[in-house]
């Protein structure tokens, strides 16, 4: 459903994605392992057209995201879930939601019920739906980007290290969500450098370094591998 | 020598402070806003107010109608600002923010030109819709004034409910805290920036054609309105809109307390001053909660 | 060796030209070539500002002004009228006034920094305007041209020609100044600025103190300019420490190409000469093309003409 071909990103100078190529099919959970700083931010980033290719393809769905404008490959059906989560401080909670929820084609009745479901996945967010976004933990703001991914509808989410400076016992929490995602239907491309998480909930998982895919397998095969997790990501 | 300023003197003078105060929130929530969701500081801002009163009084001497004059005034701005940033401001998103001041600065240069070549080198008139004075203390005062402040105050309480509450005043809000998120959320950001330089260029408008009858229709009024809406929005905060709307009845009282003292000519120089104490103690805004 | 050789003739040559000038060209252009070189003083002046810090300036009017105000001061205060003493005068006002801005420029950036730069020379605008009794308010004041003296040498009246050659000197005198420091270590520590100053803070330069010299050189400079003006043209006006001349400096700039010294003083002798040339037929909207010229080149030729000539003659 969406793939990345030979893509091949610079910042300024800096060449970071060398010759990338990811897949993710439709309802899949893909895990993308890599330590800090391999470019797996950079590939979301190239995916969701907050920044151009210089060469190789995005495609989704057969289409060739070529260019497309950040808002316009939401529309496509992609969603993302940044590193730092990047909810609106200032806005309500409920108006958080509602940055996902102002789209044509999107009755009143289905805005409610979207709403419903998600609160009643997140009920904290219920409770907390007019405070503002910059009051909230970082567990709550993390289920809150989340929640608001979600109000797209979209078809695969991107999600951006979600567990990062959240308290373990949040991880439950995070791969209870990603359950519900999968059950759904939604995609996810998980970036994460929780090694067990990713391999828990994926059923394949990329290994970059340094801006390459070096490793592509089940992560049935990786769960047992300790090798290969050692080489790439030292843990 | 101490001449004792008596007290019905402060009392007008502050709800003539008041008046200004609530035309000057007109143009500088504009400013505000557009600084504030695209980072430019339109240095044209003021020529906006101008175009406006122009095309008021001028609509105003074809069809005899103050109100009719008023919306089209707002309408022909906000189109006019809405082309304007699609095509000149557009392209230099993203370049350094003293690129956009030049070219506003340019761009201002034209337009009071073009009012000149267009309207001429004379003053317009606008009449108030309300004539009639009521006995406020020592003098007459018009009733227009304090129509003018309240409809003033009506339409930015409109723009605060407006972005509080429907779909385009969450695009509004989401884009000028996050532009990058915004867009990851699908809100059309490029096109949220020409939106809000519509309303912005409307509301200049506005201020305009409520400032006619107070202080005429001259080609070089913008100068003025451009001044005072920059040290408004600085000493509110930058893109802090409250913050702005506060400044400008702050600066303006100051303004009208000082012309009891000196020539009016000069307690423009209180503003100014209000500026540099800013500037020099709460660089972030007089009004911003803490600075953080 | 070769491309400093060139450059030294061309500067010779154009040197040699402006020389010639007033005494082949009509009175009026006579007049305008010496206008030229004054604004293009100006202009300069305003370059190591926002061409070479990169703080953009938008109240050198007050430099300018309180030069040509601080010059007036001498020649009215002073019998018989002292060229030397007006100088000196006009540049102690522009100092005092380069003083605050260089206050403020350490504390303030940007977009601050010019809407502040605004509002100073609108404040020396308003006291000068109003303040009749001193400064002639509305009309200005009016004097006598001191005559060009060397005390206990020569002292001669100024001839049209002569007072265009001595403001020549003191204009090339001072490009060769500014051209100097631009190229000194000092110089290139404000370009270092105008790229990124963070950056340059974080190597370990004070940044202020280089800021303020920078305000201090730069309104020193423009209030030279504005000596030499009132001393052509006998008289001081409000009108020169309006916000006009602030906007037309910042337009030379642009439109010569800022960072060049050379630039900005092209920028201004094409603009006063679009000025003279689309007045014959556009009478006073002559900004209006001016004005679209302007920002279009701010859009798509940031670097100016110059930069735009360069880019040709280097490929």
């Amino acid at each position: 459903m969406l793939a990345l071909e030979n893509v091949h990103t610079y910042y300024g100078k800096s060449h970071i994605l060398h010759d990338v190529s990811i897949e993710v099919g439709r309802g899949e959970v893909v895990g993308l392992l890599g330590r800090n700083g391999v470019g797996k931010s950079t590939t979301l980033k190239t995916i969701m057209g907050l920044v151009r290719p210089a060469e190789g393809r995005v495609v989704f769905e057969g289409k060739d995201l070529a260019g497309l404008a950040p808002h316009k490959v939401a529309h496509v059906g992609i969603a993302y879930v940044p590193e730092d989560r990047r909810i609106f401080r200032l806005l309500s909670v409920l108006d958080n939601l509602r940055t996902g929820l102002e789209r044509p084609g999107l009755s009143a009745e289905r805005r409610q019920a979207l709403l419903e479901k998600v609160y009643t996945s997140f009920p904290v967010l219920r409770e907390r739906r007019n405070q503002a976004g910059g009051t909230l933990s970082g567990g709550e703001q993390q289920m809150l980007a989340i929640a608001r991914a979600m109000m797209l509808e979209p078809k695969i989410i991107l999600l951006d290290e979600p567990t990062e400076g959240l308290m373990p016992r949040m991880v439950g929490q995070i791969r209870e969500i990603i359950a519900i995602l999968h059950r759904e239907g939604v995609a996810i491309l998980l970036v994460e450098q929780n090694v067990r998480l990713t391999l828990e909930v994926s059923s394949r998982v990329y290994i970059m370094e340094k801006g390459q895919v070096r490793h592509h397998a089940p992560a049935a095969a990786l769960r047992g591998n300790r090798a290969v997790i050692h080489q790439y990501l030292g843990v | 020598m101490t001449v004792p300023i008596p007290i019905e003197q402060i009392l007008v003078q502050t709800v003539n402070g008041i008046v200004s105060g609530m035309i000057l929130a007109l143009v500088a929530s504009g400013l505000t806003l557009i600084f504030g969701i695209m980072d430019v500081v339109n240095f044209a801002h003021g020529e906006l107010v101008m175009l406006g009163a122009f095309v008021g009084a001028t609509t105003l001497a074809s069809t005899g109608s103050f109100w009719l004059a008023f919306v089209t005034a707002v309408l022909v701005l906000a189109v006019f600002g809405a082309a304007l940033q699609a095509s000149t401001l557009r392209p230099l998103l993203g370049r350094d923010p003293l690129t956009t001041i030049l070219a506003t600065f340019g761009i201002s240069l034209v337009l009071q030109k073009y009012a000149l070549w267009q309207w001429g080198p004379s003053a317009r008139k606008i009449q108030e819709p309300i004539t009639g004075q009521f006995h406020l203390f020592y003098l007459e005062y018009p009733w227009y004034r304090v129509a003018t402040a309240i409809f003033a105050a009506a339409i930015i309480g409109a723009l605060w409910l407006f972005l509080r509450r429907g779909k385009y005043g969450i695009w509004i809000r989401a884009a000028t805290q996050d532009r990058i998120m915004a867009s990851a959320m699908g809100i059309p950001v490029p096109l949220v920036h020409t939106m809000v330089f519509a309303i912005g260029s409307g509301m200049a408008a506005a201020s305009g054609v409520l400032f006619g009858p107070l202080g005429g229709v001259t080609q070089t009024m913008g100068f003025d309105f451009t001044l005072r809406a920059f040290i408004v929005v600085v000493v509110g905060g930058m893109g802090n809109l409250g913050g702005s709307i506060l400044a400008s009845i702050f600066v303006s009282l100051l303004e009208a307390y000082a012309s009891l003292v000196v020539s009016p000519a000069q307690a423009v120089i209180a503003s100014f001053v209000a500026l540099i104490l800013t500037l020099l103690f709460r660089p972030t805004g007089l009004f911003v909660p803490t600075p953080k | 060796m070769t491309r400093d050789a060139g450059y030294w003739i061309g500067f010779a040559v154009v040197l040699a030209l402006l020389t010639a000038a007033p005494l082949v060209l009509p009175e009026f252009w006579r007049r305008f070539a010496t206008e030229i070189l004054i604004w293009g003083l100006l202009a300069m002046s305003s370059d190591i500002l926002i061409g070479y810090t990169g703080m953009v300036s938008f109240g050198h009017s007050a430099f300018f002004g309180l030069g040509m105000y601080g010059a007036a001061a001498a020649l009215l205060g002073v019998r018989p009228p002292s060229l030397w003493l007006a100088i000196v005068s006009g540049l102690v006002g522009a100092g005092v006034v380069a003083v605050f801005v260089a206050y403020f420029s350490t504390r303030l950036r940007d977009i601050y920094f010019s809407i502040t730069t605004l509002v100073f020379s609108q404040i020396f605008y308003v006291v000068i305007f109003t303040w009749t009794e001193v400064t002639g308010g509305e009309n200005g004041l009016s004097f006598r041209q001191p005559p060009f003296s060397i005390p206990g040498v020569v002292s001669t009246a100024f001839t049209p020609v002569t007072l265009h050659w001595f403001v020549l000197g003191v204009v090339a005198l001072s490009y060769l100044v500014l051209r100097r420091v631009t190229q000194s270590p000092f110089g290139k520590v404000l370009q270092a600025i105008r790229e990124n100053e963070a950056r340059t803070r974080a190597i370990g330069y004070p940044i202020e103190r280089y800021k303020i010299v920078a305000v201090m050189l730069s309104g020193l400079f423009a209030g030279l300019a504005g000596v030499l003006y009132a001393i052509q043209n006998k008289f001081a006006a409000p009108d020169f420490v309006f916000f006009a001349v602030s906007g037309e400096v910042v337009i030379f700039n642009v439109m010569g190409g800022m960072g060049t010294l050379v630039g900005p003083v092209a920028g201004a002798a094409f603009f006063l000469l679009l000025r003279e040339g689309l007045s014959r037929f556009f009478t006073e909207y002559y900004l209006i093309p001016v004005g679209i010229i302007f920002t279009l080149m701010v859009m798509f030729v940031p670097q100016g003409l110059l930069g735009f000539l360069r880019r040709r003659l280097n490929p």
